[in-house]
């Protein structure tokens, strides 16, 4: 499989939402509208020729001071093509939120739950959008970059 | 009749494991809702051991990264070195000598080794087989003195580098290896025959934590776990890192997907990385260890005495750091758990600007909830040993 048969058919199938693409040292990456995010996943995942059924990460990056803030990033493995692409959505600090895909891959799950614990990203339509890794209760969130790295947090007691 | 069903107690009753509990390894915290023994729902709580690995990352150098990435998966902590030197290297774009990647493969299956090791060891100390354990705690203990030869250190190697690796081979590794590894081969066919065949192990494991191939795929599942349902995804076959392709070796696979294959799959790949580790210091050329690029490289002693290139740069890459071209990457690895991938954003200054593991236990550890609905509170023992959660990598 050609390594631009990916982005030539997301060209294709979504000319507007693709806001740019490029491979920096081969990796294929497509910039899209967020509001499409998964019309976009479950074309990759269902389509013949493309066929990503892995889910491998989902993150999210904070560029403090571009606009928009944030940018969502998936990484998705096709394991019948062995390829793999990268989906970046970007998000803004006024409208922090973007469509979850758990409905598509179900591994999207936890990683979407951590990405809201640290970044504060609202994923829409996620069945259970809580902290993962942090306690509730705790105040902030800690991989945006205004966050002092030697902020401390009160102490709490067990919640019930 | 009717009295009685009036007094029986028929509430579901809701129980905590955890978070220290004898069979969450790491720590992690179970809660269970029971319909007698039956589990009706099981919610997993991790973050115990979260240390915010990500933020230190970004505060310290991109060489300063290396030693926490020790401390993920602390199990086989030289593949996460690694990973992240071989994500730092697609990074800036270069190729490390041959000799180099023969040691890193050769360092990568000794790591897998003793976390398949351990895992089967543990598995069998928490279903009863305390022999099994002790005769695989004896190879484990045998592999990480091979480790110590190399790097100095058992547990927290901190032993690649961006661009190169801290030493070279000792003079007596390969004979060294070759005892190891035939005591570690008796010590494989005594555990083979106390469980494979151990009427009490298998109705432990057998059909248990049973999940298909597709189910696995959608989760998100990649290692021995996804190949034990029948899945033949290993990173090292299917993109190729170091000198994997000239590897001969099988990846094993399972059929069912349930803990019984889950083991012999990792005892399968005990024998593999054997013969890994063999062909690497057959075919292991002489040469050079690290690049010859003073600006990347972390420099040796004897090039700063000699050399003013090296010098100058040495106090640069302490100082500053490296400097990675602005950019991204994701590099994918095969841990001992599956596909560990690094994320990596440069800025184009010494620090990294985005660190990001992909770690392979956080979605094994996800799908418990769905391992383990409608079974028996037993079956949790066995199921969350074969997940192999490692605290360390789960949480970062």
């Amino acid at each position: 499989m050609n390594t631009s048969v990916t982005l030539k058919k997301l060209a294709e199938k979504f000319p507007d939402s693709i806001i740019e693409t490029h491979s920096y040292r081969g990796d294929d990456t497509a910039v899209v509208k967020k509001e499409d995010i998964v019309a976009i996943c479950t074309f990759l995942r269902d389509d013949e020729a493309l066929r990503y059924n892995f889910m491998m990460d989902l993150t999210a990056v904070d560029y403090l001071g571009r606009e928009p803030r944030f940018e969502v990033v998936y990484h998705l493995y096709s394991l019948p093509h062995n390829q793999r692409v990268r989906l970046k959505a970007r998000v803004s600090e006024s409208d922090c939120t973007i469509d979850s895909i758990v409905p598509v891959w179900i591994s999207a799950d936890w990683f979407e739950r951590e990405a809201f614990d640290m970044y504060g990203i609202t994923f829409k339509g996620h069945p259970e959008l809580r902290r993962i890794l942090l306690y509730e209760g705790f105040e902030g969130h800690p991989l945006r970059k205004d966050y002092p790295l030697k902020k401390r947090q009160p102490m709490i007691g067990p919640i019930n | 009749m009717p009295d009685i069903e009036k007094d029986l107690h028929t509430d579901y009753m809701v129980i905590n494991m955890g978070p220290s509990h004898p069979v969450t390894h790491g720590t992690v915290k179970f809660l269970a809702t029971l319909d007698g023994e039956t589990i009706v729902d099981l919610k997993v709580d991790i973050g115990y051991l979260h240390r915010g690995f990500e933020k230190m990352c970004e505060s310290g150098t991109w060489q300063q990264v290396i030693p926490y990435t020790d401390r993920l998966n602390y199990v086989s902590p030289l593949i996460n070195n690694t990973g992240y030197a071989l994500a730092v290297e697609k990074l800036i774009g270069i190729d490390t000598p041959e000799r180099c990647k023969y040691i890193r493969v050769i360092a990568c299956e000794l790591s897998r080794l003793a976390d398949h090791l351990t895992n089967v060891a543990a598995a069998g100390l928490e279903l009863g087989a305390f022999t099994a354990f002790l005769y695989f705690v004896e190879a484990r203990e045998l592999v990480w003195d091979l480790i110590e030869d190399l790097c100095g250190a058992r547990v927290t190697a901190n032993y690649v580098r961006i661009g190169g690796v801290k030493s070279d081979l000792p003079d007596d590794f390969k004979e060294k290896t070759a005892r190891v590894f035939k005591r570690c081969r008796e010590l494989w066919l005594d555990v083979d025959k106390l469980l494979t065949k151990n009427r009490v192990f298998i109705d432990r494991v057998r059909d248990v934590g049973v999940i298909s191939g597709d189910e696995a795929i959608a989760y998100g599942f990649t290692g021995p776990c996804l190949r034990a349902c029948g899945v033949p995804y290993d990173v090292r076959k299917a993109q190729p890192y170091l000198v994997y392709d000239r590897m001969d070796f099988e990846v094993p696979i399972g059929e069912k997907g349930d803990n019984f294959d889950k083991y012999l799959v990792r005892m399968e790949e005990i024998k593999q990385s054997m013969r890994i580790v063999e062909q690497a210091l057959e075919q292991i050329p002489r040469g050079p260890i690290n690049i010859d690029m003073p600006q990347f490289r972390w420099q040796s002693k004897d090039d700063i005495g000699n050399r003013i290139d090296s010098l100058i740069f040495h106090f640069k890459t302490v100082i500053e750091g490296i400097k990675p071209p602005p950019g991204e990457i994701y590099l994918a690895v095969e841990g001992a758990n599956g596909e560990l991938g690094f994320y990596l954003v440069s800025d184009g200054s010494g620090k990294p600007y985005k660190c990001r593991v992909r770690p392979p236990c956080f979605v094994l550890t996800a799908a418990m909830s769905r391992l383990m609905k409608g079974r028996l509170i037993a079956d949790i023992v066995p199921t969350f040993d074969m997940i192999n959660m490692i605290g360390g990598e789960c949480d970062r």
